[in-house]
């Protein structure tokens, strides 16, 4: 399904569009707030974005740096150049500790990589942790932001669903009696699990560990009880040194959430005794990626979600409409990248109006890029229905007889003709909006009237 | 061909322009730190307690398992700490040393050194840190310069309860983790 299309779906309840608009805007207020009483904020956001050009104009070496480092900790390290091969290296860890049953934290590679699906067709229970992970994850749905998994879902829909799920009283919205009954459910899930999957936020080239970060301490109570914790990590979330954490932490929950740091942050750099950790270093389309110059940088990400809370199209078209697992506007010029024709209509998804590239921690040009890729993909599928009409209004600009004979005749068309010709299938356009009122003459004749 | 060479031999194969690495300045914060500290503390949804007013907060709970692992506070434990990590289901609270604290944001940061086990400051019901005072640093710079390169196999910044907003944004406190944080600075 296009954009548009999936968009129109999410729109026909529009009390909860709505809200969704009002609360994104909400979290994306709460950011700005908070970035202003750090007096250092864009010098952060400077810094953070040079760091990350430096590491990916050094990817291979810091890779190797970071590989060496974590295997004299103790850590088993394994490479995946796609989803397929970290799906099987994943599945043979849980298969030789003849593991049945893990629990997951929040984790958008393990998404990207359609992990769940696959180790459930392979006999294994997954839970996912993460609060708003647990609750899609029962309706079967990916999550619909990256850090607010949940946030298409109004209370009354998951009391209903925890009713059903989790045998919760029936009509009992109330927020924290609901996350108390999920609470119960997940700490028998954490108590009973052999092997923990966490994603990573940060992995730190000169010392080997790697940053978990949550509020809910979801990720920590599923490593530390089990006896093997694998760490899913796309190739380009390093940084070189452990100081750049003070750097990257400022920034990350107060971009995300507006608060000024996770509750947790925990470095994992050696196994506790008589345990394992294994990290999974994923290529999936990133060193491709990295190879298109214009859109390189867009692997500096550090999925705080941002670009998501103040984007206008994403606030008002819902996180499913992108139809790709990391949606908004970074999701728009990650995704073509992966799949150009699967995901052709998500450039187009925005007004290009640059607040994401405005909000980005790290400064990734999101809007140029955006742009960018609507040339590319352009050239490779032409639309010709709004290439046509293009066509036409060049026609019209290039002659002024033809622009002036054009205008007389579209005031008095717009004003007399049946709606139903100007809102026809054809001008798409027309859909969802409405035309202004045509004035009775043009501003040329107005002015000669007026001034001359 | 390995993975590993695979995807190294790709990175390699594409033509970049060398980008430096800047230095990292010395940020501050402006103010007394403890005063930073304390409200980083009650924005995050914990508490700043005095010494008396834990000595009153516990004999009031009447906890039944109670570990208290930092100096000078071991009279509170009532409980041995298990050899499985797994017992630690029930405890009811967890008495631990903060290493430092970042006056910024009230990141406290604990290491295998503070911690018995892993999962301590994370399946107890309610966690209090002791922190002296002459450890807070303004902002998660001197932090990490303060950690340097000491090795642990595992370090936390913690910085509240554990909390969740996943339901229609509504703020609550307790959702995996510990369901109160509360600091004793001495």
């Amino acid at each position: 399904m296009s954009h548009p299309q999936a968009a129109s779906e999410f729109l026909k309840d529009q009390a909860k569009a709505k809200w969704h608009d009002e609360t994104l805007w909400f979290v994306r207020d709460k950011r700005d707030r908070i970035s202003k009483s750090i007096p250092e904020w864009e010098d952060l956001r400077n810094l953070a974005s040079e760091i990350k050009d430096n590491v990916l104009s050094n990817l291979e070496n810091y890779l190797v740096e970071f590989e060496k480092n974590a295997l004299k900790n103790g850590i088993h390290i394994h490479w995946a150049k796609d989803a397929e091969e970290h799906n099987q290296i994943v599945l043979g860890i849980l298969q030789k500790q003849k593991c049945t049953a893990i629990v997951k934290s929040k984790s958008i590679l393990t998404e990207e990589c359609h992990l769940n699906p696959y180790l459930e067709k392979n006999g294994i229970e997954v839970v996912d942790t993460d609060l708003g992970e647990r609750i899609v994850q029962f309706l079967n749905q990916p999550p619909s932001h990256i850090v607010l998994p949940a946030i298409h879902l109004k209370k009354g829909e998951i009391s209903e669903l925890f009713h059903e799920k989790l045998a919760t009283e029936k009509g009992n919205e109330d927020p924290a009696y609901l996350t108390n009954a999920a609470r119960l459910h997940l700490r028998e899930k954490f108590l009973g699990a052999k092997v923990a999957i966490t994603g990573v936020n940060f992995g730190v080239a000169e010392t080997g560990e790697f940053v978990v970060c949550t509020n809910e301490g979801n990720a920590d109570m599923g490593v530390h009880l089990a006896d093997v914790h694998i760490a899913c990590m796309g190739i380009e979330k390093l940084i070189p040194r452990r100081a750049d954490l003070g750097v990257f932490l400022r920034l990350l929950a107060r971009s995300a959430t507006g608060q000024p740091v996770t509750n947790y942050n925990s470095h994992f750099r050696s196994p506790s005794p008589g345990k394992e950790i294994h990290i999974v270093l994923l290529d999936n389309g990133r060193t491709a990626q990295l190879a298109r110059e214009k859109f390189r940088n867009s692997l500096k990400c550090i999925r705080c979600g941002a670009c998501m809370n103040t984007c206008p199209i994403y606030r008002r078209s819902g996180g499913y409409s992108y139809g790709s697992t990391v949606p908004g506007p970074i999701g728009s010029i990650l995704s073509p990248g992966l799949d150009m024709k699967k995901h052709s209509t998500l450039p187009f998804a925005s007004t290009l109006c640059g607040s994401c590239t405005d909000v980005c921690p790290v400064k990734i040009n999101i809007h140029e890029q955006l742009y960018e890729w609507r040339q590319e993909i352009t050239k490779t599928h032409g639309e010709l229905g709004k290439s046509l009409s293009m066509k036409l209004a060049s026609a019209l600009f290039k002659s002024p007889l033809a622009y002036k004979i054009s205008g007389n005749v579209m005031r008095s068309a717009l004003k007399n003709l049946p709606k139903s010709l100007i809102y026809h299938p054809i001008n798409s356009w027309g859909k969802g909006r409405n035309l202004p009122e045509t004035p009775s003459e043009s501003f040329k004749a107005w002015y000669q009237k007026n001034r001359s | 061909m390995s993975s590993r060479k695979k995807i190294l031999n790709a990175i390699r194969g594409i033509s970049r322009e060398e980008k430096p690495l800047p230095s990292l300045p010395d940020y501050g914060v402006s103010g007394n730190l403890e005063e930073a500290f304390s409200q980083s503390i009650l924005g995050n949804k914990g508490e700043i307690l005095t010494t008396l007013e834990l000595e009153a907060w516990i004999k009031e709970q009447r906890f039944e398992k109670v570990i208290a692992l930092a100096a000078g506070f071991e009279q509170y434990s009532n409980f041995e700490t298990p050899s499985d990590p797994h017992e630690l289901d029930d405890l009811n609270l967890a008495i631990l040393e903060g290493q430092f604290g970042v006056a910024e944001n009230g990141a406290i940061w604990l290491d295998d050194s503070q911690l018995k086990h892993r999962v301590l400051p994370f399946i107890t019901e309610h966690l209090v840190l002791i922190l002296e005072k002459k450890n807070l640093y303004p902002t998660l710079h001197q932090a990490y310069q303060k950690i340097g390169n000491e090795f642990s196999g595992f370090g936390l910044f913690v910085a509240g309860p554990s909390k969740t907003a996943d339901i229609e944004q509504s703020l609550v406190i307790g959702a995996h983790g510990a369901k109160s944080l509360r600091v004793v600075l001495i």
